[in-house]
């Protein structure tokens, strides 16, 4: 009992502070709240039927999946590809991966300013950045508009997200290889298996845990990308996600209960991926 | 065997540049004069190393940097230290229904903060802790409770028990038991939650930015409004990017194997 006491304040801050507010958020969300002071008008869920048709939303969900599938998609591959290339116990492994998880370290809005200049559209005689850098050695077909290109700006926007968490997956990834018992390997080479057979058969299957931990944490990350399009794009509508409608739609225009079910609406998205998570991962964990 | 193992080294090392090549931009461009920041050149070497891009970077973002050691710093330290008593709670003194109460915190530090935000703004402005260091601070202790948890209970867990068992013969209290047996062992721990906090703190944007107003911005935002401005010059914002990531760099490269255990952590995986 001592034991609740001392863990006391920190409960009752997260209870406040996590479910109390989500409560109450979703409260706000049942108002037509629109002014800075506080003015609970109970509107039922016409917030929510009302984003359902609305023209900004349907870009922002589009947005959100294209980003989701095309930086998780790449993350996941190349992480992999990562953690087999420094597998192979070559020379200067520790090297290559300190760099390869160096933007880790990074902020995504520094990522975003950077990469807002290396990413530069122009063509022609103001062509910079990396287009800058196809045309100088040789790759000019590959000059392309980035984060501008015409409804495919999210899949942009997703280079650098990826070049910020491929390591990252890498890591988790190389953390599972080496778990695997290297006894197994070495039987799999005596019965005569190449290299390439042993990833497919033995490794891969083991890394089915580590890859639904990947899943879920760039998948709720992606869910939520809000900083990294801020510093990259600020607030375009071709570039909007349910985040950044979010934060304009409350702290611009003080639109609070249409925000708060904005709010509602991605909390539920990285719920439906969390939870079940969480819940699995826990009964692993009791199982063990 | 060995021969087609050099093939791999290609391979390593395309991917090596493109991980550096945004560092390399940054640093070549940061360093070049002012006069000299033709787009056509932006890949070359700069021609002679100028630093006056790093001051100029310092006369904006300077008040902000100093912001941000004043948020993270005392932000990182309470958030670990009441982690790391939960943690102690939750694996080594538990009390019924500690493992329910473990899952629904850990939930915590998943959620998009939009869902609370709006609460919380409302609730600072009545608290009068709206636009300042201080109520940030407090923000970033509380929303850090679940994954400073997380690390500390997990490294509890590998605690053996029959040291908790001997304090408690030796006639050692819940406190007793963790000041004087399970404080002293939990450094390592310590520093992975530290770094951890320190990095994500430092690199938070969305609580800043709605939490704080410019005598109190953090880097995070700083930088963000010097970016892709007309009047800031190229050099000038990748000179403040540097700055802005400095920090949270050395820590990586002097503590990386603490930051990567951190990063396990976040993961669930112990």
């Amino acid at each position: 009992m001592p034991g609740l006491l001392l863990t006391a304040p920190s409960f009752i801050a997260l209870a406040v502070f996590v479910y109390g507010f989500i409560g109450w958020n979703f409260r706000i969300s049942l108002t037509d709240w629109k002014a800075l002071s506080p003015d609970f008008n109970f509107i039922g869920l016409k917030n929510y039927r009302d984003l359902l048709v609305d023209e900004r939303f349907k870009i922002d969900i589009k947005n959100s999946l294209i980003f989701t599938v095309v930086f998780m998609v790449a993350c996941l591959l190349l992480g992999l590809l990562l953690a087999i290339l420094l597998d192979q116990k070559l020379k200067f492994e520790g090297l290559f991966r300190s760099v390869y998880l160096l933007p880790m370290a990074i902020s995504f809005i520094v990522t975003g300013v950077v990469w807002r200049w290396l990413m530069n559209p122009a063509t022609d005689d103001r062509i910079s950045g990396i287009n800058l850098l196809f045309t100088k050695v040789g790759l000019d077909p590959l000059v392309n508009q980035w984060h501008l290109t015409p409804n495919w700006g999210m899949a942009g926007i997703a280079l650098p997200a990826v070049w910020q968490m491929a390591g990252y997956t890498m890591a988790l990834f190389l953390a599972g290889i080496r778990s695997i018992p290297e006894e197994i390997r070495e039987a799999a080479r005596v019965d005569g298996a190449s290299e390439w057979r042993i990833y497919r058969h033995v490794i891969l299957p083991q890394l089915r845990p580590i890859a639904l931990s990947a899943i879920v944490i760039l998948g709720h990350i992606s869910l939520k990308v809000f900083d990294l399009i801020i510093a990259i794009a600020g607030k375009q509508l071709a570039l909007d996600v349910p985040a950044i409608y979010m934060w304009q739609t409350s702290f611009d225009a003080y639109n609070f209960g249409k925000g708060a079910t904005l709010a509602t609406y991605i909390l539920f998205s990285v719920a439906i991926v969390i939870v079940p998570y969480l819940i699995f991962t826990m009964r692993q964990e009791r199982k063990s | 065997m060995k021969k087609s193992r050099l093939l791999l080294y290609p391979a390593l090392i395309f991917f090596l540049i493109f991980f550096l090549l945004p560092v390399y931009v940054v640093v070549v461009t940061s360093l070049k004069p002012l006069g000299d920041i033709s787009l056509s050149t932006m890949w070359s070497l700069p021609k002679s190393l100028d630093f006056v891009n790093y001051s100029l970077a310092w006369e904006k973002l300077g008040p902000s940097v100093i912001n941000s050691f004043q948020l993270v710093i005392p932000a990182a330290v309470i958030a670990a230290f009441l982690g790391s008593m939960n943690g102690f709670v939750l694996a080594k003194w538990k009390f019924p229904g500690a493992d329910i109460v473990f899952p629904i915190i850990l939930f915590g530090m998943f959620i998009p903060y939009q869902s609370i935000l709006i609460p919380l703004v409302t609730t600072m402005r009545e608290l009068g802790i709206y636009g300042g260091i201080p109520g940030l601070i407090l923000v970033h202790v509380i929303y850090g409770l679940p994954i400073m948890t997380l690390i500390f209970r997990n490294y509890y867990a590998s605690v053996p028990t029959e040291l908790i068992e001997a304090a408690k013969v030796d006639g050692a209290g819940m406190l007793g038991t963790y000041f004087r047996v399970v404080l002293p062992i939990s450094i390592p721990a310590f520093i992975v939650a530290i770094i951890w906090e320190f990095t994500s703190i430092w690199n938070d944007f969305l609580f800043a930015v709605v939490l704080t107003g410019p005598s109190s911005w953090p880097v995070t935002v700083a930088l963000n409004n010097i970016a892709g401005s007309q009047i800031v010059q190229w050099n000038v914002q990748m000179a403040g990017a540097l700055i802005a990531s400095l920090p949270t760099v050395l820590v990586y490269i002097i503590l990386g194997r603490y930051f990567l255990r951190g990063l396990m952590s976040g993961a669930l995986k112990g």
